[in-house]
Protein backbone atom coordinates (compact mmCIF):
# COMPACT_ATOMS: atom_id res chain seq x y z
CA UNK A 1 0.00 0.00 0.00
CA UNK A 2 2.57 2.87 -1.70
CA UNK A 3 1.36 5.95 -1.71
CA UNK A 4 3.50 9.13 -3.24
CA UNK A 5 3.23 12.40 -1.01
CA UNK A 6 4.23 15.44 -2.30
CA UNK A 7 4.11 18.74 -0.35
CA UNK A 8 4.27 22.43 -2.55
CA UNK A 9 4.69 25.95 -1.41
CA UNK A 10 6.59 28.71 0.29
CA UNK A 11 10.22 27.85 2.05
CA UNK A 12 9.51 28.11 5.91
CA UNK A 13 10.93 25.83 8.50
CA UNK A 14 9.88 23.23 9.96
CA UNK A 15 8.16 21.55 6.95
CA UNK A 16 10.01 18.05 7.08
CA UNK A 17 9.25 18.41 11.05
CA UNK A 18 5.94 18.70 10.78
CA UNK A 19 4.96 16.27 8.07
CA UNK A 20 7.21 13.16 9.41
CA UNK A 21 5.46 14.22 13.00
CA UNK A 22 1.64 13.32 11.37
CA UNK A 23 3.30 10.48 9.55
CA UNK A 24 4.61 8.84 12.60
CA UNK A 25 1.48 9.48 14.03
CA UNK A 26 -0.35 7.56 11.68
CA UNK A 27 1.97 5.18 11.72
CA UNK A 28 3.01 5.68 8.20
CA UNK A 29 6.76 4.49 7.03
CA UNK A 30 8.44 6.94 5.29
CA UNK A 31 10.44 4.93 1.88
CA UNK A 32 12.01 7.77 0.07
CA UNK A 33 12.24 11.18 0.29
CA UNK A 34 13.69 13.70 -2.54
CA UNK A 35 13.38 17.64 -2.22
CA UNK A 36 14.54 20.69 -3.79
CA UNK A 37 13.86 24.66 -2.89
CA UNK A 38 14.00 26.49 -6.38
CA UNK A 39 13.66 30.33 -5.84
CA UNK A 40 11.81 30.28 -2.45
CA UNK A 41 9.53 27.44 -3.70
CA UNK A 42 9.49 24.59 -1.52
CA UNK A 43 8.79 20.81 -3.45
CA UNK A 44 9.31 17.24 -1.44
CA UNK A 45 8.25 14.20 -2.89
CA UNK A 46 7.63 11.25 -0.39
CA UNK A 47 7.33 7.75 -1.24
CA UNK A 48 5.05 6.19 1.92
CA UNK A 49 3.80 2.83 2.87
CA UNK A 50 0.49 2.97 4.75
CA UNK A 51 0.18 -0.24 5.25
CA UNK A 52 0.11 -0.24 8.69
CA UNK A 53 -1.65 2.34 9.88
CA UNK A 54 -4.91 1.82 11.04
CA UNK A 55 -7.00 4.96 10.03
CA UNK A 56 -8.53 5.52 6.62
CA UNK A 57 -7.35 7.13 3.40
CA UNK A 58 -9.89 9.44 3.69
CA UNK A 59 -8.54 10.27 7.55
CA UNK A 60 -5.02 10.19 6.36
CA UNK A 61 -5.97 13.18 3.74
CA UNK A 62 -7.65 15.07 6.37
CA UNK A 63 -5.13 14.61 8.61
CA UNK A 64 -2.60 16.01 6.04
CA UNK A 65 -4.60 18.80 4.99
CA UNK A 66 -5.06 20.12 8.46
CA UNK A 67 -0.91 19.92 8.41
CA UNK A 68 -0.63 21.72 5.10
CA UNK A 69 -2.96 24.72 6.59
CA UNK A 70 -1.35 25.22 9.45
CA UNK A 71 2.03 25.74 7.74
CA UNK A 72 1.05 27.24 4.65
CA UNK A 73 1.74 24.59 2.27
CA UNK A 74 -0.49 22.58 -0.56
CA UNK A 75 -0.32 18.61 0.94
CA UNK A 76 -1.35 15.82 -1.69
CA UNK A 77 -1.75 12.27 -1.36
CA UNK A 78 -2.33 10.14 -4.14
CA UNK A 79 -1.94 6.32 -4.33
CA UNK A 80 1.33 5.54 -6.15
CA UNK A 81 -0.37 3.46 -8.85
CA UNK A 82 -1.55 6.58 -10.55
CA UNK A 83 2.29 7.39 -11.61
CA UNK A 84 3.24 3.83 -12.50
CA UNK A 85 0.57 3.81 -14.89
CA UNK A 86 0.72 7.28 -16.17
CA UNK A 87 5.04 6.98 -16.93
CA UNK A 88 5.75 3.48 -16.73
CA UNK A 89 5.41 0.97 -19.57
CA UNK B 1 10.97 5.89 -6.89
CA UNK B 2 9.17 7.13 -10.29
CA UNK B 3 10.75 10.61 -10.85
CA UNK B 4 10.31 14.11 -9.37
CA UNK B 5 9.36 15.32 -13.03
CA UNK B 6 6.75 13.02 -13.99
CA UNK B 7 4.97 12.89 -10.57
CA UNK B 8 4.87 16.85 -10.78
CA UNK B 9 3.66 16.73 -14.56
CA UNK B 10 0.81 14.40 -13.47
CA UNK B 11 0.35 16.93 -10.53
CA UNK B 12 -0.13 20.30 -13.41
CA UNK B 13 -2.28 17.64 -15.71
CA UNK B 14 -4.75 17.36 -12.70
CA UNK B 15 -5.00 20.50 -11.08
CA UNK B 16 -4.11 23.10 -13.83
CA UNK B 17 -5.16 21.49 -17.34
CA UNK B 18 -8.50 19.63 -16.29
CA UNK B 19 -7.35 16.46 -16.95
CA UNK B 20 -10.58 14.07 -15.50
CA UNK B 21 -11.69 11.01 -15.55
CA UNK B 22 -15.27 12.27 -17.32
CA UNK B 23 -17.51 9.26 -16.43
CA UNK B 24 -18.02 5.73 -14.81
CA UNK B 25 -20.86 4.02 -16.45
CA UNK B 26 -22.06 0.68 -15.25
CA UNK B 27 -23.95 -1.04 -18.02
CA UNK B 28 -26.34 -3.09 -16.89
CA UNK B 29 -28.21 -5.73 -18.69
CA UNK B 30 -32.35 -5.66 -17.86
CA UNK B 31 -33.31 -8.54 -19.74
CA UNK B 32 -34.37 -10.44 -16.83
CA UNK B 33 -36.77 -7.57 -15.93
CA UNK B 34 -39.31 -8.39 -19.22
CA UNK B 35 -42.87 -8.75 -17.22
CA UNK B 36 -46.27 -8.80 -19.36
CA UNK B 37 -47.39 -6.28 -16.56
CA UNK B 38 -45.55 -3.23 -16.51
CA UNK B 39 -46.16 -2.55 -12.87
CA UNK B 40 -44.26 -5.42 -12.18
CA UNK B 41 -41.13 -5.16 -15.03
CA UNK B 42 -40.74 -1.17 -13.42
CA UNK B 43 -40.40 -2.71 -9.54
CA UNK B 44 -38.36 -5.40 -11.06
CA UNK B 45 -36.22 -2.57 -12.67
CA UNK B 46 -35.94 -0.56 -9.86
CA UNK B 47 -35.04 -3.02 -7.95
CA UNK B 48 -31.99 -4.20 -9.97
CA UNK B 49 -30.34 -0.71 -10.15
CA UNK B 50 -30.54 -0.22 -6.59
CA UNK B 51 -29.19 -3.20 -5.82
CA UNK B 52 -26.44 -3.86 -8.35
CA UNK B 53 -25.19 0.06 -8.15
CA UNK B 54 -25.63 0.80 -4.82
CA UNK B 55 -22.16 1.01 -4.25
CA UNK B 56 -21.44 2.84 -7.71
CA UNK B 57 -21.25 6.69 -6.45
CA UNK B 58 -19.51 5.88 -3.31
CA UNK B 59 -16.63 3.48 -5.37
CA UNK B 60 -16.28 6.46 -7.64
CA UNK B 61 -15.46 8.93 -5.01
CA UNK B 62 -12.91 6.19 -3.14
CA UNK B 63 -11.30 6.10 -6.42
CA UNK B 64 -10.98 9.73 -6.89
CA UNK B 65 -9.70 10.66 -3.25
CA UNK B 66 -7.09 7.68 -3.47
CA UNK B 67 -6.13 8.13 -6.49
CA UNK B 68 -6.23 12.20 -6.72
CA UNK B 69 -8.05 12.37 -9.65
CA UNK B 70 -11.44 13.79 -10.56
CA UNK B 71 -13.97 11.54 -11.65
CA UNK B 72 -16.35 14.00 -12.58
CA UNK B 73 -19.59 11.64 -13.41
CA UNK B 74 -21.07 8.60 -12.31
CA UNK B 75 -23.92 6.88 -14.66
CA UNK B 76 -25.85 3.81 -15.47
CA UNK B 77 -26.46 3.11 -18.78
CA UNK B 78 -29.00 -0.12 -19.47
CA UNK B 79 -30.51 -2.60 -22.02
CA UNK B 80 -32.64 -0.32 -24.73
CA UNK B 81 -36.37 0.00 -22.91
CA UNK B 82 -37.98 -0.30 -26.13
CA UNK B 83 -36.87 -4.31 -25.94
CA UNK B 84 -37.56 -3.97 -21.90
CA UNK B 85 -41.00 -2.67 -22.11
CA UNK B 86 -42.35 -4.49 -25.66
CA UNK B 87 -44.00 -7.60 -23.95
CA UNK B 88 -45.74 -5.65 -21.86
CA UNK B 89 -49.63 -4.66 -21.99
CA UNK B 90 -48.15 -0.51 -21.67
CA UNK B 91 -49.13 1.94 -24.54
CA UNK B 92 -46.99 4.31 -23.15
CA UNK B 93 -43.34 3.76 -21.82
CA UNK B 94 -43.37 6.99 -19.62
CA UNK B 95 -43.97 4.37 -16.60
CA UNK B 96 -40.29 2.93 -17.56
CA UNK B 97 -39.04 6.04 -17.70
CA UNK B 98 -40.14 7.40 -14.55
CA UNK B 99 -38.94 4.07 -12.44
CA UNK B 100 -35.67 4.59 -14.44
CA UNK B 101 -35.62 8.16 -12.96
CA UNK B 102 -36.43 7.49 -9.57
CA UNK B 103 -33.68 3.96 -9.37
CA UNK B 104 -31.26 6.49 -10.83
CA UNK B 105 -31.44 9.33 -8.19
CA UNK B 106 -32.23 6.52 -5.19
CA UNK B 107 -28.25 5.37 -5.86
CA UNK B 108 -27.11 9.17 -6.68
CA UNK B 109 -26.23 8.65 -10.13
CA UNK B 110 -25.94 11.73 -12.82
CA UNK B 111 -27.44 10.20 -15.62
CA UNK B 112 -29.21 6.97 -16.34
CA UNK B 113 -29.29 6.14 -20.48
CA UNK B 114 -31.33 3.43 -22.32
CA UNK B 115 -34.49 4.89 -22.67
CA UNK B 116 -33.61 3.83 -26.35
CA UNK B 117 -34.67 2.10 -29.76
CA UNK B 118 -32.68 0.97 -32.52
CA UNK B 119 -34.84 0.90 -35.52
CA UNK B 120 -32.14 1.27 -38.20
CA UNK B 121 -34.52 -1.27 -40.32
CA UNK B 122 -37.73 -0.89 -38.97
CA UNK B 123 -40.40 -1.01 -36.33
CA UNK B 124 -41.79 -2.81 -33.75
CA UNK B 125 -44.83 -2.47 -31.53
CA UNK B 126 -42.50 -1.97 -28.65
CA UNK B 127 -40.58 0.90 -30.99
CA UNK B 128 -43.45 2.69 -31.66
CA UNK B 129 -44.56 3.25 -28.22
CA UNK B 130 -41.03 4.05 -27.10
CA UNK B 131 -40.46 6.60 -29.80
CA UNK B 132 -44.14 8.30 -28.97
CA UNK B 133 -43.22 8.47 -25.27
CA UNK B 134 -39.86 9.91 -25.77
CA UNK B 135 -41.20 13.28 -25.52
CA UNK B 136 -42.95 12.93 -22.09
CA UNK B 137 -40.39 10.74 -20.63
CA UNK B 138 -37.98 13.31 -21.11
CA UNK B 139 -40.10 15.87 -20.43
CA UNK B 140 -41.21 14.58 -17.08
CA UNK B 141 -37.60 12.88 -15.94
CA UNK B 142 -34.67 14.83 -14.74
CA UNK B 143 -31.61 12.29 -15.39
CA UNK B 144 -32.94 9.95 -17.78
CA UNK B 145 -31.53 10.27 -21.36
CA UNK B 146 -32.82 8.66 -24.71
CA UNK B 147 -31.44 7.21 -27.95
CA UNK B 148 -32.41 6.11 -31.20
CA UNK B 149 -30.40 3.85 -33.95
CA UNK B 150 -32.01 5.64 -37.13
CA UNK B 151 -29.42 3.89 -39.50
CA UNK B 152 -26.54 1.64 -40.17
CA UNK B 153 -23.62 0.73 -42.68
CA UNK B 154 -25.30 -2.72 -42.60
CA UNK B 155 -28.91 -1.70 -42.82
CA UNK B 156 -29.09 1.93 -44.56
CA UNK B 157 -31.04 4.71 -43.25
CA UNK B 158 -34.65 4.44 -41.96
CA UNK B 159 -36.30 7.30 -43.59
CA UNK B 160 -39.52 7.05 -41.98
CA UNK B 161 -37.99 6.59 -38.28
CA UNK B 162 -35.86 10.05 -39.62
CA UNK B 163 -39.21 11.86 -40.41
CA UNK B 164 -40.34 10.74 -37.34
CA UNK B 165 -37.50 11.84 -35.07
CA UNK B 166 -37.52 15.46 -36.66
CA UNK B 167 -41.48 15.94 -34.98
CA UNK B 168 -40.07 14.15 -31.51
CA UNK B 169 -37.26 16.74 -31.29
CA UNK B 170 -39.96 19.64 -31.86
CA UNK B 171 -43.05 18.09 -29.72
CA UNK B 172 -39.84 17.22 -26.83
CA UNK B 173 -38.74 21.13 -27.20
CA UNK B 174 -42.04 22.38 -26.50
CA UNK B 175 -42.85 20.43 -23.56
CA UNK B 176 -39.76 21.74 -21.98
CA UNK B 177 -39.93 25.15 -23.33
CA UNK B 178 -39.78 26.11 -19.85
CA UNK B 179 -36.44 25.12 -19.47
CA UNK B 180 -35.53 26.27 -23.03
CA UNK B 181 -35.88 23.27 -24.72
CA UNK B 182 -33.87 21.14 -21.89
CA UNK B 183 -35.00 17.74 -22.93
CA UNK B 184 -33.39 17.86 -26.27
CA UNK B 185 -30.57 17.41 -24.65
CA UNK B 186 -31.08 14.44 -23.23
CA UNK B 187 -31.47 12.77 -26.84
CA UNK B 188 -29.41 11.26 -29.34
CA UNK B 189 -30.19 10.64 -33.13
CA UNK B 190 -27.66 7.59 -34.05
CA UNK B 191 -26.70 5.50 -36.86
CA UNK B 192 -24.27 3.02 -36.75
CA UNK B 193 -24.93 3.51 -32.41
CA UNK B 194 -22.81 1.58 -30.35
CA UNK B 195 -23.56 -0.80 -27.31
CA UNK B 196 -20.26 -0.02 -24.75
CA UNK B 197 -21.14 3.99 -25.25
CA UNK B 198 -20.36 5.54 -21.50
CA UNK B 199 -20.46 9.05 -22.52
CA UNK B 200 -24.49 10.91 -22.21
CA UNK B 201 -26.77 11.16 -23.70
CA UNK B 202 -26.33 8.33 -26.30
CA UNK B 203 -25.35 5.28 -23.34
CA UNK B 204 -27.10 2.42 -23.66
CA UNK B 205 -26.30 -1.16 -22.63
CA UNK B 206 -26.18 -3.45 -26.16
CA UNK B 207 -27.91 -6.51 -26.16
CA UNK B 208 -24.44 -8.34 -26.74
CA UNK B 209 -23.15 -7.09 -23.61
CA UNK B 210 -22.57 -8.84 -20.09
CA UNK B 211 -25.02 -8.48 -16.76
CA UNK B 212 -23.02 -5.84 -15.55
CA UNK B 213 -19.75 -4.12 -16.78
CA UNK B 214 -17.69 -0.99 -16.02
CA UNK B 215 -17.03 1.05 -19.18
CA UNK B 216 -15.04 4.27 -18.36
CA UNK B 217 -14.85 7.90 -20.48
CA UNK B 218 -11.68 9.59 -20.00
CA UNK B 219 -10.95 13.51 -20.70
CA UNK B 220 -8.42 15.95 -21.02
CA UNK B 221 -8.16 18.08 -23.99
CA UNK B 222 -6.64 20.79 -21.67
CA UNK B 223 -3.31 18.37 -21.70
CA UNK B 224 -3.80 18.75 -25.21
CA UNK B 225 -3.74 21.90 -25.73
CA UNK B 226 -0.82 22.48 -23.52
CA UNK B 227 1.69 20.33 -24.88
CA UNK B 228 0.88 21.77 -28.25
CA UNK B 229 1.77 25.45 -27.13
CA UNK B 230 5.11 23.87 -26.97
CA UNK B 231 5.77 23.05 -31.23
CA UNK B 232 4.52 25.98 -32.09
CA UNK B 233 6.01 26.04 -35.98
CA UNK B 234 6.88 22.97 -36.04
CA UNK B 235 5.65 19.73 -38.85
CA UNK B 236 2.77 17.61 -38.20
CA UNK B 237 4.57 14.56 -37.83
CA UNK B 238 5.49 16.14 -34.68
CA UNK B 239 2.36 17.42 -33.68
CA UNK B 240 0.95 13.80 -34.07
CA UNK B 241 3.58 11.90 -31.93
CA UNK B 242 3.03 14.58 -29.04
CA UNK B 243 -0.73 14.36 -29.52
CA UNK B 244 0.00 10.12 -29.69
CA UNK B 245 2.14 10.12 -26.31
CA UNK B 246 -0.03 12.50 -24.40
CA UNK B 247 -3.39 10.69 -25.10
CA UNK B 248 -1.34 7.31 -24.35
CA UNK B 249 -1.08 8.97 -20.41
CA UNK B 250 -4.17 10.37 -20.01
CA UNK B 251 -6.12 7.06 -21.14
CA UNK B 252 -3.51 4.89 -18.99
CA UNK B 253 -5.67 6.36 -15.94
CA UNK B 254 -8.57 5.28 -17.58
CA UNK B 255 -7.65 1.64 -17.54
CA UNK B 256 -6.41 2.20 -13.86
CA UNK B 257 -9.74 3.89 -13.03
CA UNK B 258 -11.94 0.88 -14.88
CA UNK B 259 -9.87 -1.70 -13.70
CA UNK B 260 -10.01 -0.69 -10.19
CA UNK B 261 -13.49 -0.01 -10.23
CA UNK B 262 -15.02 -2.93 -11.70
CA UNK B 263 -12.72 -5.07 -9.52
CA UNK B 264 -14.34 -3.37 -6.28
CA UNK B 265 -18.04 -3.25 -7.68
CA UNK B 266 -17.58 -7.24 -8.40
CA UNK B 267 -18.78 -6.09 -12.70
CA UNK B 268 -16.66 -6.91 -15.34
CA UNK B 269 -14.05 -4.36 -17.09
CA UNK B 270 -15.70 -3.26 -20.27
CA UNK B 271 -14.02 -1.20 -22.43
CA UNK B 272 -11.94 2.67 -22.01
CA UNK B 273 -13.64 5.50 -24.15
CA UNK B 274 -10.43 7.65 -25.87
CA UNK B 275 -12.57 10.11 -26.00
CA UNK B 276 -11.29 13.85 -25.90
CA UNK B 277 -14.34 15.15 -24.20
CA UNK B 278 -14.40 18.56 -24.05
CA UNK B 279 -16.43 20.64 -20.67
CA UNK B 280 -17.31 24.67 -21.08
CA UNK B 281 -14.52 25.32 -18.44
CA UNK B 282 -11.86 28.08 -20.13
CA UNK B 283 -8.56 25.59 -21.08
CA UNK B 284 -10.81 22.32 -21.64
CA UNK B 285 -11.61 22.69 -24.84
CA UNK B 286 -11.11 20.68 -28.46
CA UNK B 287 -11.65 24.02 -30.38
CA UNK B 288 -8.89 25.37 -28.95
CA UNK B 289 -6.38 22.36 -29.62
CA UNK B 290 -7.01 22.90 -33.34
CA UNK B 291 -6.46 26.86 -32.74
CA UNK B 292 -3.22 26.07 -31.40
CA UNK B 293 -2.44 23.74 -34.40
CA UNK B 294 -2.52 27.03 -36.25
CA UNK B 295 -5.77 28.79 -37.34
CA UNK B 296 -6.94 31.74 -35.97
CA UNK B 297 -10.38 30.39 -35.19
CA UNK B 298 -12.29 27.14 -35.24
CA UNK B 299 -14.10 27.16 -38.52
CA UNK B 300 -11.40 28.12 -40.70
CA UNK B 301 -10.61 26.62 -43.35
CA UNK B 302 -8.02 23.89 -42.00
CA UNK B 303 -10.22 23.19 -39.29
CA UNK B 304 -11.27 19.57 -40.79
CA UNK B 305 -7.94 18.40 -41.60
CA UNK B 306 -6.85 19.63 -37.75
CA UNK B 307 -9.58 17.41 -36.04
CA UNK B 308 -8.11 14.83 -38.59
CA UNK B 309 -4.99 14.41 -37.29
CA UNK B 310 -6.17 15.05 -33.65
CA UNK B 311 -8.88 12.14 -33.98
CA UNK B 312 -6.80 9.87 -35.07
CA UNK B 313 -3.94 10.71 -33.22
CA UNK B 314 -5.95 10.19 -30.16
CA UNK B 315 -6.67 6.20 -30.65
CA UNK B 316 -3.10 5.67 -32.05
CA UNK B 317 -1.90 6.92 -28.79
CA UNK B 318 -5.01 5.47 -26.34
CA UNK B 319 -5.18 2.05 -28.39
CA UNK B 320 -1.89 0.90 -26.51
CA UNK B 321 -2.66 2.39 -23.03
CA UNK B 322 -5.86 0.06 -22.41
CA UNK B 323 -6.61 -3.64 -22.66
CA UNK B 324 -10.15 -2.81 -24.36
CA UNK B 325 -11.08 0.04 -26.34
CA UNK B 326 -14.64 0.85 -27.10
CA UNK B 327 -17.19 3.30 -26.93
CA UNK B 328 -16.67 6.29 -29.27
CA UNK B 329 -12.74 6.71 -28.99
CA UNK B 330 -12.18 9.77 -30.75
CA UNK B 331 -12.76 14.21 -30.19
CA UNK B 332 -16.21 14.93 -29.94
CA UNK B 333 -17.31 18.42 -31.00
CA UNK B 334 -20.49 19.31 -28.98
CA UNK B 335 -20.90 23.03 -29.30
CA UNK B 336 -22.38 24.65 -26.01
CA UNK B 337 -19.80 22.12 -24.06
CA UNK B 338 -17.13 23.66 -25.81
CA UNK B 339 -15.85 27.10 -24.56
CA UNK B 340 -13.61 27.05 -28.15
CA UNK B 341 -16.62 26.11 -29.78
CA UNK B 342 -19.21 28.87 -28.68
CA UNK B 343 -16.83 31.49 -29.52
CA UNK B 344 -16.39 30.40 -32.91
CA UNK B 345 -19.68 30.51 -33.17
CA UNK B 346 -20.53 33.77 -31.72
CA UNK B 347 -17.83 35.33 -33.61
CA UNK B 348 -19.17 33.67 -37.06
CA UNK B 349 -16.30 31.78 -38.14
CA UNK B 350 -17.89 28.19 -37.09
CA UNK B 351 -20.97 27.38 -39.09
CA UNK B 352 -23.04 24.79 -39.25
CA UNK B 353 -22.15 23.34 -42.55
CA UNK B 354 -18.64 23.49 -41.16
CA UNK B 355 -19.58 21.74 -38.01
CA UNK B 356 -21.27 18.66 -40.73
CA UNK B 357 -18.12 18.63 -42.47
CA UNK B 358 -15.87 18.03 -39.52
CA UNK B 359 -18.49 15.53 -38.17
CA UNK B 360 -16.79 13.55 -41.11
CA UNK B 361 -13.35 13.18 -39.42
CA UNK B 362 -14.37 12.64 -35.82
CA UNK B 363 -16.00 10.56 -33.66
CA UNK B 364 -19.40 11.88 -33.73
CA UNK B 365 -21.72 14.38 -34.79
CA UNK B 366 -23.65 17.47 -34.90
CA UNK B 367 -23.67 17.40 -31.01
CA UNK B 368 -25.24 20.42 -28.85
CA UNK B 369 -26.49 22.92 -31.38
CA UNK B 370 -29.37 24.73 -30.67
CA UNK B 371 -31.56 25.88 -33.65
CA UNK B 372 -34.33 28.78 -33.55
CA UNK B 373 -37.13 27.38 -32.07
CA UNK B 374 -39.39 27.70 -35.39
CA UNK B 375 -37.44 25.41 -37.34
CA UNK B 376 -39.45 23.31 -39.02
CA UNK B 377 -39.27 19.35 -38.07
CA UNK B 378 -38.78 18.57 -41.42
CA UNK B 379 -35.19 20.61 -41.58
CA UNK B 380 -34.42 18.50 -38.41
CA UNK B 381 -35.34 15.29 -40.05
CA UNK B 382 -33.05 16.45 -42.96
CA UNK B 383 -30.51 17.47 -41.08
CA UNK B 384 -30.28 14.32 -39.25
CA UNK B 385 -30.44 12.41 -42.86
CA UNK B 386 -27.34 14.19 -43.78
CA UNK B 387 -25.10 12.88 -40.72
CA UNK B 388 -26.85 9.57 -41.21
CA UNK B 389 -25.63 9.35 -44.49
CA UNK B 390 -21.87 10.31 -43.38
CA UNK B 391 -22.15 7.83 -41.19
CA UNK B 392 -23.46 4.71 -42.97
CA UNK B 393 -21.33 5.53 -46.37
CA UNK B 394 -18.26 5.97 -44.05
CA UNK B 395 -18.95 3.11 -41.45
CA UNK B 396 -18.42 5.43 -38.52
CA UNK B 397 -20.68 6.66 -35.73
CA UNK B 398 -22.66 10.10 -35.91
CA UNK B 399 -24.82 11.33 -33.50
CA UNK B 400 -27.41 14.40 -33.27
CA UNK B 401 -28.37 16.43 -30.79
CA UNK B 402 -30.35 19.29 -31.67
CA UNK B 403 -31.79 21.82 -29.47
CA UNK B 404 -34.70 24.03 -31.19
CA UNK B 405 -34.87 26.07 -28.50
CA UNK B 406 -38.97 27.65 -28.22
CA UNK B 407 -38.94 31.19 -28.38
CA UNK B 408 -35.54 31.82 -29.60
CA UNK B 409 -34.10 33.27 -32.73
CA UNK B 410 -30.59 33.43 -34.64
CA UNK B 411 -28.16 35.74 -32.33
CA UNK B 412 -30.06 35.07 -28.91
CA UNK B 413 -27.92 32.66 -26.65
CA UNK B 414 -29.20 29.67 -24.76
CA UNK B 415 -28.55 28.74 -21.46
CA UNK B 416 -28.23 25.21 -20.17
CA UNK B 417 -25.65 25.05 -17.32
CA UNK B 418 -23.32 22.99 -15.60
CA UNK B 419 -21.80 20.14 -18.25
CA UNK B 420 -24.29 21.54 -21.07
CA UNK B 421 -23.01 24.40 -20.97
CA UNK B 422 -24.35 27.99 -23.31
CA UNK B 423 -25.26 28.20 -26.99
CA UNK B 424 -25.85 30.88 -29.55
CA UNK B 425 -28.42 30.08 -31.52
CA UNK B 426 -27.50 29.03 -34.98
CA UNK B 427 -29.05 29.75 -38.41
CA UNK B 428 -30.17 26.65 -40.91
CA UNK B 429 -30.78 26.78 -44.99
CA UNK B 430 -34.17 27.85 -45.44
CA UNK B 431 -34.27 26.40 -48.52
CA UNK B 432 -37.21 23.35 -47.93
CA UNK B 433 -36.68 19.59 -47.67
CA UNK B 434 -40.17 18.65 -47.07
CA UNK B 435 -41.04 17.07 -50.31
CA UNK B 436 -37.86 15.12 -49.65
CA UNK B 437 -38.55 13.92 -46.22
CA UNK B 438 -42.26 13.18 -46.79
CA UNK B 439 -41.05 10.32 -49.28
CA UNK B 440 -40.36 8.13 -46.46
CA UNK B 441 -38.75 4.23 -46.81
CA UNK B 442 -35.27 3.22 -46.95
CA UNK B 443 -32.36 4.33 -47.98
CA UNK B 444 -30.61 1.47 -48.97
CA UNK B 445 -27.07 0.32 -47.63
CA UNK B 446 -24.07 1.04 -49.21
CA UNK B 447 -22.48 -1.14 -51.70
CA UNK B 448 -19.88 -1.80 -49.06
CA UNK B 449 -21.94 -3.24 -46.38
CA UNK B 450 -21.42 -6.83 -48.19
CA UNK B 451 -18.10 -7.56 -46.89
CA UNK B 452 -18.89 -11.36 -46.39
Amino acid sequence: MRAILTVIGKDTVGIIASVSHILAKLNINILDINQTVLQEYFTMIMLVDYKASSVSFEQIKTELNNVGDEIGMVIRIQREEIFDSMHKL
Amino acid sequence: MINQGEILSTIKMIESENLDVRTITMGLSLRDCIDTDANKSCDKIIKKITTYAKDLVKTGEEIEAEYGIPIVNKRISVTPISLIAESSDAKSYVCYAKALDKAAKEVDVDFLGGFSALVEKGFTKGDRILLDSIPEALAQTDVVCSSVNIGGTKSGINMDAVKQMGQIIKKTADLTKDKDGLGCAKLVVFTNAVPDNPFMAGAFHGVGEGECVINVGVSGPGVVRSVLKDLKGLPFDEVAETIKKTAFKITRIGQLVAKEASMRLGATFGIVDLSLAPTPAVGDSVARILEEMGISACGAHGTTAALALLNDAVKKGGVMASSNVGGLSGAFIPVSEDEGMIEAVRKGSLTLDKLESMTCVCSVGLDMIALPGHTPAETISAIIADEAAIGMVNSKTTAVRIIPVPGKNVGDMVEFGGLLGSAPIMPYSSESSIDFINRGGRIPAPLHALKN
